[in-house]
């Protein structure tokens, strides 16, 4: 194989938003990513919030980079075509003690370039925020925060980077890195060798593992869970703005926040994890979360759940670790993203482009850059007009699949035509399985559609990769 | 826009019923909406017996009893059949927006009558903590997997609960040649017929373990196991419990009307039971619009859905006539 200018390990946001910014220039790039499809590592746990950068440290790269993010992510989703919604975010203050710490978050937040930043009072607060707690006596009202949602975010800016020319390579984990005398690096994966000059490693909970392949040890990566909870669509309205207690030693708290596909979510704990496989949740973090979202929004409910999960925060100390590593040449670290690492990954991006161009002095910029993506049709958001249109355009989108989301075989057709190869990848990009009934009506057709589409045996369909197949045995295999 | 005198939303047992019965109280305009490709709704997965005993005094399957009411359903004419419909929206104006591949239609009704079943709860609802592997799947789910599309969902099965979904499954999964180790159900008793207690579980040797619940699913791509936790009168951990090795899971811990299109309408629904609120049986809070089977209420037989729907029908006749 010929070999790579840029190797990226790792396609979550920060991997696939590197590989957008660096397909601008003349360069030969590949994407290799251990999971069976792109955003299925700490991504997908992602909660969605485009962070306004209060609550970092000035002087910090999660605060310089947070606060460029929350900028760059409003140009590129506009160019991509992705829902991004402004919807302002309120830290609640209850006690006098707590006014004061929330003008400390404000004043470290004007430092660092965060607009708009207020404080507003009860009568404010009674007028926009009517479900909030009245014993809330004041907040901090960034109205720069906003929502997105994150694995459509992941897959939107990777097929954008692969309509310039990266190569995307799934379920390639990286098992060793060797730097030769001709100064390349070579990276050896189950699958092939890849050759390249840049290695970019962006392997979030397994960043520290891939830096030690390369010689670079002097930093860990531990786990941090946290169990999100979602809620039913129906409970849409149960806050206007995304809701913050005031950040613990830890984590930005507790928060009870919307998502961009329209369900309200509640999370995430912020619990040491030992194992990086272990995405469990616990009794104990669903009654800790919703005890904790209740003192901020009393009506929050458990019997609106929807769906829960864990996700695993890469931590490597307080800040992200963004470093060109001198003592082994080429190699560019990428570690300890995790929030405001949804936010800040286009700043990262640039920053990282930055670091690549003083390797490769005589880039050049690609004459044609393809900036832009045609929005994709989701029934779920758009209006009876345009569902008229869409539909007498195409007649699948009047075929639903899905019903408690509304999706349409042709947005299934779609995603799988756009890469995706499991139930979960569907799921992810579609909405299909992400409701209330948790696909006990779809999944037969989605797994027919999938088979169909995607070239497998139906009995081969998996939830997320090898392993994880939806059912043992199809009986027209067994023969007579 | 086009108008309908009667549009009936759901073409199962209810909705054909209800579609019967109106007709023959004199509605001659009527439109029956399905989603799926044929009539029939879940009856279509239940190829086991015992449907009909009351209604047509007869021991049928599922398919069968669906099939005498299709049959129903043709012999009038006057009942439009849409299959492949679904309702994206209604109002309280009685306006339903229709998806159909190829089209989509807006659809004034006089009166409508809401016969959309129910929907399984979830691991979700009841909170079962763990992992999210392959292997977990509602009931209904597996039933179909089985019955309409041949493929066999799992090996070794833990079944949560004990309603008579769940029983008829431990034996119907057995009789595919699985194994269902065990049945956990939280209450004292069943919660399933008498009749399903004994011959979906005790002819076949699965244990029920009374009084227990799953804490715990556990493995990564796919199930490894289930902890199971004895609960109290009280359903508090006693502390007692015991692994269930299984790749497996099958979820059966009741049924849900779905009433998501009425609520969307503004009607009147109970937050805890999911049933629309109405000064009677069969209605809502919205006049002309009707609700019967198990969206009305979740019934134990099809034979009660049917009865139930077969009123609705010609209450809406009634209704009908009235507003003429």
């Amino acid at each position: 194989m010929k070999p790579f200018d840029i190797i990226i390990i790792g396609a979550g946001v920060t991997g696939s938003a590197i590989a957008r910014e660096l397909s601008r220039y003349c360069l030969r790039i590949a994407v290799l990513e251990k999971e069976e499809e792109l955003s299925f590592g700490v991504s997908k746990s992602n909660s969605g919030i485009i962070h306004p950068g209060t609550q970092n440290p000035p002087g910090s790269l999660k605060g310089r980079l947070c606060v460029e993010g929350n900028r760059l992510t409003r140009i590129i989703a506009d160019e991509l075509g992705v829902d991004f919604k402004e919807v302002g975010e309120l830290i609640v203050a209850f006690t006098p003690e707590d006014v004061a710490r929330l003008e400390g978050i404000k004043k470290e937040g004007e430092q660092l370039g965060v607009a708009g930043l207020r404080m507003v009072d009860t009568a404010w607060l009674r007028e926009h925020e009517p479900n909030l707690n009245p014993e809330v006596i004041a907040a901090l009202y960034a109205p720069a925060a906003g929502i997105i949602s994150p694995y459509r975010w992941v897959y939107d800016l990777s097929e954008n980077a692969r309509a310039n020319g990266v190569e995307f390579f799934t379920s390639t984990p990286v098992q060793a890195i060797k730097r030769c005398e001709c100064a390349l690096f070579e990276v050896t994966t189950p699958r092939a060798v890849y050759k390249s000059r840049i290695v970019i490693n962006c392997a979030g909970l397994f960043a520290d593992d891939v830096a030690a392949m390369a010689g670079i040890t002097d930093f860990r990566i531990t786990p941090r869970k946290g169990q999100e909870f979602l809620l039913d669509k129906k409970r849409e309205h149960l806050t206007n703005h995304l809701i913050f207690p005031l950040p613990t030693a830890v984590s930005k708290g507790v928060i009870a926040i919307k998502t961009s596909d329209g369900n309200p979510m509640i999370g995430p704990t912020a619990e040491p994890a030992v194992d990086k496989y272990d995405l469990t949740t616990t009794s104990e973090g669903l009654d800790a979360v919703f005890a904790q979202a209740r003192r901020m929004v009393p009506s929050v409910n458990p019997d609106d759940i929807i769906a829960y999960f864990a996700g695993l925060r890469p931590v490597a100390g307080d800040d992200f670790i963004i470093r060109d590593e001198e003592t082994v040449p080429g190699l560019i670290t990428v570690a300890g993203i995790q929030s405001p690492g949804l936010t800040a990954a286009p700043a990262i991006a640039v920053m990282v482009s930055g670091m690549v161009r003083k390797h490769l002095p005589r880039l050049r910029r690609k004459l044609f850059f393809r900036r832009y993506r045609r929005k994709e049709a989701h029934l779920f958001a758009v209006s009876v007009t345009e569902t008229r249109k869409l539909i007498a355009k195409d007649r699948s989108y009047g075929d639903i699949v899905c019903r408690c989301e509304m999706v349409s075989a042709k947005e299934i057709e779609d995603a799988i035509a756009r890469g995706a190869r499991t139930m979960d990848g569907v799921k992810f990009r579609t909405r299909a399985q992400a409701g209330r009934c948790h696909g006990s009506f779809c999944t037969t057709r989605i797994m027919k559609i999938l088979s169909a589409k995607a070239g497998v045996p139906v009995a081969r369909v998996t939830k997320r990769g090898a392993g994880s197949e939806i059912v043992k045995k199809d009986r027209a295999d067994e023969g007579t | 826009m086009k108008e309908h005198d009667l549009v009936i939303v759901g073409g199962g047992p209810a909705g054909m019923a209800a579609a019967v019965a109106a007709h023959d109280a004199g509605v001659r305009d009527i439109l029956l909406l399905e989603r799926d490709q044929r009539l029939g709704g879940i009856l279509n997965q239940c190829v086991h017996t015992g449907f009909g005993v009351e209604h047509f005094k007869e021991i049928l399957t599922g398919p069968e009893y669906a099939a005498r009411f299709m049959g129903l359903v043709e012999e009038r004419k006057d009942i439009r059949v849409s299959l492949k419909s679904f309702v994206a929206r209604m109002t309280r104006d009685k306006v339903i927006t229709c998806l159909m591949p190829g089209r989509l239609e807006e659809i004034q009704a006089k009166a409508v009558i809401m016969a959309t079943g129910c929907r399984e709860r979830t691991r979700e609802m009841v909170h079962i903590p763990g992992t999210r592997p392959a292997g977990i799947f509602s009931a209904g789910l597996a039933q179909k997997l089985i019955n309409v599309e041949g493929l066999l969902p799992g090996e070794n099965v833990v079944i949560v609960g004990s309603g008579d979904i769940g029983l008829i499954m431990a034996r119907r999964l057995t009789l595919e040649g699985a194994r269902v180790k065990a049945i956990i159900e939280i209450q004292k008793e069943s919660r399933g017929l008498y009749r399903n207690v004994v011959q979906c579980a005790h002819d076949f040797n699965i244990p029920i373990h009374l009084r227990h619940k799953i804490a715990r699913i556990e493995g990564k791509d796919r199930v490894e196991k289930v902890w199971v936790e004895q609960v109290d009168a009280e359903l508090n951990e006693t502390g007692r419990g015991f692994g269930i090795v299984c790749d497996t899971v099958l979820i059966s811990v009741g049924l849900i009307p779905e009433n998501e299109l009425l609520e969307m309408a503004g009607a009147a629904i109970d937050p805890l039971t999911n049933s629309p609120v109405a000064a009677s049986a069969n209605m809502t809070s919205i006049p002309g619009i009707f609700s019967c089977g198990n969206s009305f209420k979740v019934y134990d037989i099809v034979d009660s859905v049917t009865k139930d729907s077969l009123l609705c029908g010609q209450m809406a006749a009634e209704y009908i006539k009235g507003a003429a």
